[in-house]
């Protein structure tokens, strides 16, 4: 492989990375966004995400095997979801810190019964044939190298994501609302919108996007029950490093988070450069402590 | 402190000093390892209950202190000029620089307070000066765990990776590992959580920690007042790194072992349930919840070792929405839950001086 095969093929990884960092870190900027929660559960939602698939894609139906796995795995977490902000994550609002912890607890349960479900070993989705091999860049001059159907099929699915999540915020009535309740939770709410009902069915899109990234997961690596926690951390430095203002913060910190990652692995083993990559988060946030994309706010007090 | 209180705490004190006329060994020394971990949760509750910080990250501290005592009594149990066996797999010929000086034991007992507190600073002042807090804090304590505990997995040669650091020589010519060695180490213990205590406590009632209280509450109300609140942050969050290296150094003394899964991102989140449980505020919430969810965990892992997570995860979503002052609430007359807008009664406080 030459050098450029080499730098290629980095790139690639880096963006594949980072589309799995963006669609992990969605649903966590959308809710700690919009309604300052901190759902250390994330990585569990993605985990189950990554069961659900796993068991969805036993039914015997033929060709129609992906799309109902996904399908299943967005739609069960996304049950889920609803129903843990139902239960707890409503009782805490307005302690940040709190539902940080709480949340971890649910992580914690969940962790557990996967173990306890399907055994500490993880199991895999074996994808189909033609998802299973690699288009060779041999015509364009870089033997050697090759792009997997697999990482392309993850980055159109980061990419559809992110294109309907952006045009739902931005065109539908419940983005009209979100955007209002963002911008100003009391005013939104003296004008009748039931800011309650928003911050459900942001929470339950969050935790949906969480389960659609498990399936996809599930695709190129085994899902064992700790498997959300190898992702969680890189999609906080995704949230952290992009800021609160709005998707686009998320999309480049995602990206620039996989490509940092993946640079930094040419040259240093893949634990050094977990240390170097929070040495150079640290030393982001020296200089844009709110993240890359910041809302304008007069306000002095901000979470 | 009130009459009732000091007999509690008497009555209390007097028992720890008895506990090893009437334990067991073996309850003594499981005893012994928690004392030392309450000294780790008298941080948190120092850095968290009263400065608002919640450190994810406790566990990177407890580890430095740890490991500072454990290369020391490492080397201790080699010949003069050996290296300990893992650098020998990895084909060293001299002792790291670095290593070399934990040969003393002064300066390793030093540095057991020492380096945490100086890398809590540095983090510290890097963090806060910034004015960078509550989530984000947390967040970045949390990757700083993570980034700690790969680091000490995959500098084998110089950790001893994965498995850590263990066999070890004595300390002071006392054997760590006898019965003699475990029950001086019991008192050291117990004289250095007193001494925490004590010194806790005229913190808590000093200048500064009221102030770390008001910045809590309304750290923009502080700064207005013509505080820089960074420095007491910083100040707050060292302490507690001084103390939980302390107690990782007398932990690693009687258990005789550190290893990299003790100081990673879940044993740093579950300190915190010690201290939750405890009530975040109490400083003798902060020993007694340590004491109980660690007696807890030791008595449910020995019945049924797969219960244990869902225990602890049920502990923390039923304490942070139920209990939110820990197991005093549960005695204590019930007090009015405090609405945001009415918090800050130490910044007023401090305006009125």
């Amino acid at each position: 492989m030459t050098e450029l095969g080499l730098l290629v093929t980095q790139l690639f990884n880096g963006i594949s990375l980072g589309s799995i960092l963006l669609l992990a870190a969605l649903g966590l900027a959308l809710s700690f966004g919009l309604m300052n929660v901190i759902n250390m559960a994330h990585g569990e939602l993605l985990m189950m995400g990554g069961y659900v698939a796993y068991l969805a894609y036993r039914l015997p139906i033929g060709p129609w095997r992906l799309p109902a796995a996904m399908l299943a795995a967005t739609a069960g977490t996304a049950a889920f979801g609803a129903l843990l902000e139902m239960t707890i994550i409503r009782r805490l609002y307005g302690r940040p810190l709190d539902t940080l912890l709480a949340t971890w607890g649910v992580s914690l349960v969940l962790q557990q019964g996967a173990r306890s479900l399907f055994g500490p070993v993880g199991v895999g989705v074996t994808a189909p044939a033609w998802l299973d091999r690699s288009i060779p860049l041999r015509g364009i001059g870089l033997p050697g190298v090759g792009l997997p159907v697999v990482r392309l099929l993850i980055i159109g699915l980061a990419a559809a994501v992110l294109a309907a999540l952006a045009l739902l915020l931005a065109r539908s009535r419940w983005g009209r609302l979100l955007r209002a309740v963002q911008d100003d939770r009391d005013m939104a709410e003296a004008l009748g919108v039931n800011s309650r009902r928003v911050d459900l069915v942001i929470f339950t899109i969050g935790t949906a996007v969480a389960g659609l990234a498990g399936a996809a997961l599930a695709l190129i690596a085994p899902v064992t029950p700790t498997v959300g926690q190898s992702y969680i951390v890189y999609a906080f430095l995704v949230v952290i490093v992009g800021g609160l203002g709005s998707l686009t913060g998320t999309v480049l910190a995602a990206l620039a988070v996989g490509l940092l990652s993946a640079s930094l692995q040419l040259f240093a083993t893949v634990s050094t450069a977990d240390v170097l990559l929070l040495l150079v988060v640290m030393a982001f946030i020296q200089v844009r402590p709110r993240g890359l994309i910041t809302r304008l706010s007069r306000a002095l007090e901000e979470a | 402190m009130r009459r009732a209180e000091l007999t509690a705490h008497a009555i209390a004190l007097g028992l720890l000093v008895l506990a090893p006329w009437w334990l067991s060994p073996y309850d003594l020394s499981l005893l012994g390892r928690f004392l030392a971990m309450s000294i780790l949760a008298l941080g948190l509750t120092i850095v968290w209950g009263w400065s608002g910080l919640l450190s994810l990250g406790q566990g990177v501290f407890f580890g430095l202190g740890a490991y500072a005592l454990a290369m020391n009594l490492k080397l201790a149990a080699l010949a003069p000029g050996d290296l300990p066996d893992f650098m020998v797999w990895s084909g060293f010929s001299r002792l790291p620089w670095w290593w070399a000086p934990f040969r003393h034991p002064l300066v390793a007992l030093a540095a057991v307070v020492l380096v945490p507190a100086a890398v809590a600073a540095a983090f510290g002042w890097l963090v806060f000066h910034r004015r960078v807090r509550g989530v984000y804090f947390a967040l970045l304590t949390q990757a700083l765990a993570l980034a700690f505990s790969t680091f000490l997995v995959s500098q084998q040669a110089y950790t001893g990776g994965f498995s850590g650091l263990t066999n070890f020589g004595p300390l002071f010519g006392v054997q760590l590992a006898d019965q003699k060695g475990q029950t001086a180490l019991y008192g050291v213990t117990l004289v250095l959580l007193t001494a925490s205590y004590a010194l806790a406590t005229w913190l808590s009632k000093s200048h500064f920690g009221r102030l770390l209280v008001a910045i809590r509450d309304g750290e923009n109300r502080v700064r207005f007042l013509g505080y820089n609140a960074a420095p007491y942050k910083v100040a707050a969050f060292t302490l507690a790194a001084a103390f939980a290296g302390l107690a990782g150094a007398l932990y690693v003394a009687q258990v005789g072992v550190i290893s990299p899964d003790m100081v990673g991102v879940v044993p740093s989140i579950e300190m915190l349930i010690w201290v939750a449980v405890g009530g975040r505020e109490s400083l003798a919430g902060a020993v007694l919840g340590c004491l109980l969810v660690n007696f807890g965990k030791d008595w449910v892992s020995s019945a049924m070792p797969s219960l244990w997570l869902f225990v602890m995860g049920g502990l923390f979503v039923l304490v942070v929405t139920v209990l939110p002052r820990g197991i005093g609430q549960l005695v204590s007359v019930r007090v009015p839950r405090r609405r945001p807008a009415e918090v800050a009664p130490a910044a007023q406080e401090l305006a009125g001086q």
